[in-house]
């Protein structure tokens, strides 16, 4: 470890793996270690050893979940929404040779204490019990604006400026109700509490935009997943980078970042050895995770985020026996200020054994018994065979990261797709390298 | 027509005994002497044709390195349909490393899969540490394919993966056999392809309420 590098990068989760193999592909020398002898950080899938050896340590996997290479189980419920730019670094980089990927089977939200599919065509939508008759046809109007935007023609724009409204103008405009308001909102911006209705309509009709485009794609759901577990994202990106020359280090203790005088990076300190390099990038836990290190305080606690790992032995109950769905409860339906998601995987997308489905549920924390706050989401799930909860805080870095070369990611955050890692990714690749991320198509390097 | 079948096949061994070199003879028919340390040799893929005219299609798998500090992804041993471990006949130890490999592969990867043991650097026996005798006697233990191979000369070179080639299951119909290897291709399957779909588009797409 004597060589020096241009990068070393801490932690193998997707964010730290995207930014290794874009580094290693544009010539950087990058060293990429993880304290655990698995990929994939906080964002990887776990078998069933490895999930009983972080959540009940000393426990054996019962033999009657069946083999424990059939295991996938991932530790952060996401999905990659179709058109959004998770799909645009996956086909860009080229890492979908390693990858295969199938749709998401169906997307729900809960209204009134029942279960109902977001429609994804408009025949769906006249059928849906979501609505009534006269609201139907006022929703009909507002997808009808929305669909017909044109920025530069102001015929379109029915009295409306998207970047000076607000949601709230907008909602009031076609006379939509509160119920469909929380849809709108909710499962389709995807929105985890209201905030959005006072703030200008323009991010609001984008995401709107981004579901129903990403619906219309595969035509089930707005999601794809990829085979054997999200972990499988972090594995390919760091192959990417270690096809481009990254060196891959697992099981590796990091016991210092270390600094100079000036408190600027000078390398790492891992078992004695002292591995120098320009730069660095690590997920939270490698800086403090919270608390001072090297007498700093380098990330914060936003907000806490918990999760649910239900292993049914059934689909869950009102989703037309889906093998893989999702089921948002809108915050106004349970008299919360956040959603409450649940994301549910099955053999089907080789995740675990034949007859079993992993269903994750969660939240962001709101008060000191997080795992009250989940039960509206626990009920719709029928018997569960068994649970795994975490609480885990979402840091974020106290500082850019450009006067002491030290640039740290954000920990995933509860919203449903990888979007936000997709921000975090450009936002630390231009800390980084002082210019904005620009994918090129890669080559195609595959000869006959 | 005859028939096209496609697999999966993937490199393992101790860094510098010849992977790389190993398949650049194989694919491209080259050698070179001072190759440095496996950079960009992304996926390579190569046919062979038996002599019933079947075609088997190898889709390899290099490490990119990613063996030398034991951080091979388990992905890289998914739906491997054949591996071709690589020890170097002057080095003993190499021969002590695969043996690790194979047991690597026999606890990961799927019980089917066709395992060739290959000692390469044939062309360097005045250097010899490991005798065939001791090899092959290894391999037929474990039930694995055994050559030596010198990718400098060529030797054993293509003979070994013809030899693969032949042992894998050319049963089934060609989609099922394609395992993981069919990535990106699988149209046929339950997949979707994200490269099909027209890239670049953005907000401007119409909405479909």
């Amino acid at each position: 470890m004597d060589e020096e590098y241009d990068v070393v990068v801490l932690g193998t989760g997707l964010t730290e793996c995207i930014l290794s193999g874009l580094l290693s592909k544009e010539g950087k020398k990058v060293l990429h270690m993880d304290r655990n002898d698995y990929y994939g950080g906080d964002s990887a899938s776990l078998n069933l050893t490895q999930l009983y050896r972080k959540f009940r340590p000393g426990q054996e996997p019962p033999s009657e979940l069946g083999r424990d290479r059939d295991y996938a189980v991932d530790l952060i419920p996401k999905f990659i929404i179709a058109s959004g730019e998770m799909t645009q670094i996956l086909v860009h980089t080229d890492v979908t040779r390693y990858l295969e990927f199938k749709q998401i089977a169906g997307s729900f939200v809960y209204r009134d204490g029942k279960i109902s599919k977001v429609p994804s065509t408009e025949m769906e939508a006249v059928r849906s019990p979501l609505m009534g008759l006269f609201e139907k046809r006022r929703a009909k109007k507002f997808f009808e604006f929305l669909q017909n935007w044109k920025d530069e023609d102001p015929a379109t724009h029915q009295g409306i400026d998207l970047d000076k409204d607000s949601m709230k103008t907008v909602y009031e405009k076609f006379g939509l109700e509160p119920g469909t308001q929380d849809f709108i909102g909710h499962a389709m911006a995807l929105y985890l509490d209201d905030d959005y209705i006072t703030k200008t309509a323009r991010a609001t009709y984008n995401r709107i935009v981004l579901y129903t485009s990403s619906m219309a794609r595969y035509g089930k759901s707005p999601y794809i997943y990829p085979l054997y577990g999200l972990g499988e994202l972090p594995q390919s990106f760091a192959r990417l980078s270690a096809i481009y020359g990254g060196t891959y280090m697992l099981d590796k203790t990091i016991d210092e970042i270390v600094t100079d005088e000036q408190g600027k990076f000078v390398g790492v300190r891992s078992g004695g050895e002292t591995v120098k390099a320009k730069q660095v990038i690590g997920d939270p836990s490698y800086f403090g995770a919270g608390k001072q290190t090297e007498g700093k305080l380098r990330v914060v606690e936003e907000s806490k985020v918990i999760r649910a790992i239900c292993v049914l032995k059934h689909p869950i109950p009102e989703t037309d026996d889906s093998d893989s769905c999702q089921i948002i409860i809108p915050q106004n339906q349970v008299g919360r200020r956040n959603d409450i998601y649940i994301a549910m995987v099955s053999s089907t997308h080789n995740v675990c054994a034949k007859g079993i489905h992993i269903a994750i549920v969660s939240t962001i924390v709101e008060t000191d018994k997080p795992e009250l706050e989940i039960a509206p989401g626990l009920k719709l799930l029928g018997p569960i065979h068994d649970k795994f909860v975490s609480i885990s805080p979402v840091y974020t870095p106290t500082t850019t990261g450009q006067d002491d070369n030290i640039f740290i990611t954000q920990s995933y955050d509860a919203t449903s797709h990888f979007e936000t890692v997709v921000e975090d990714v450009q936002d630390v690749w231009k800390r980084v390298t002082g210019s904005d991320l620009v994918l090129k198509k890669q080559e195609v390097e595959v000869q006959q | 027509m005859s028939k096209q079948f496609q697999f999966k096949l993937v490199l393992l061994g101790e860094s510098a005994v010849g992977k790389s070199s190993l398949v650049l003879r194989f694919v491209k028919d080259q050698f070179d002497d001072y190759r440095e340390s496996t950079i960009g040799a992304a996926f390579l893929t190569q046919i062979v044709t038996l002599e019933d005219q079947t075609t088997v299609k190898f889709e390899i798998w290099d490490t990119a390195g990613q063996e030398r500090y034991k951080s091979l992804a388990p992905m890289y041993y998914r739906n491997a349909n054949c591996a071709v471990v690589v020890y170097d006949i002057t080095q003993s130890a190499s021969l002590e490393k695969a043996r690790n490999w194979i047991r690597e592969l026999q606890r990961q990867a799927d019980p089917s899969i066709v395992i060739a043991l290959c000692g390469n650097k044939s062309d360097l026996s005045a250097r010899r540490q490991v005798s065939e005798e001791e090899a092959k006697k290894y391999a037929e233990e474990e039930g694995l394919m055994w050559a030596e191979t010198s990718a400098k000369t060529g030797e054993g070179v293509s003979e070994i993966f013809t030899a693969i080639a032949k042992k894998l299951p050319l049963t089934a119909p060609p989609s099922a056999r394609a395992g993981g290897a069919a990535r990106g291709t699988s149209g046929a399957r339950s997949g979707v392809d994200l490269n099909k779909q027209p890239t670049g588009q953005n907000s401007n797409e119409p909405c479909n309420c």
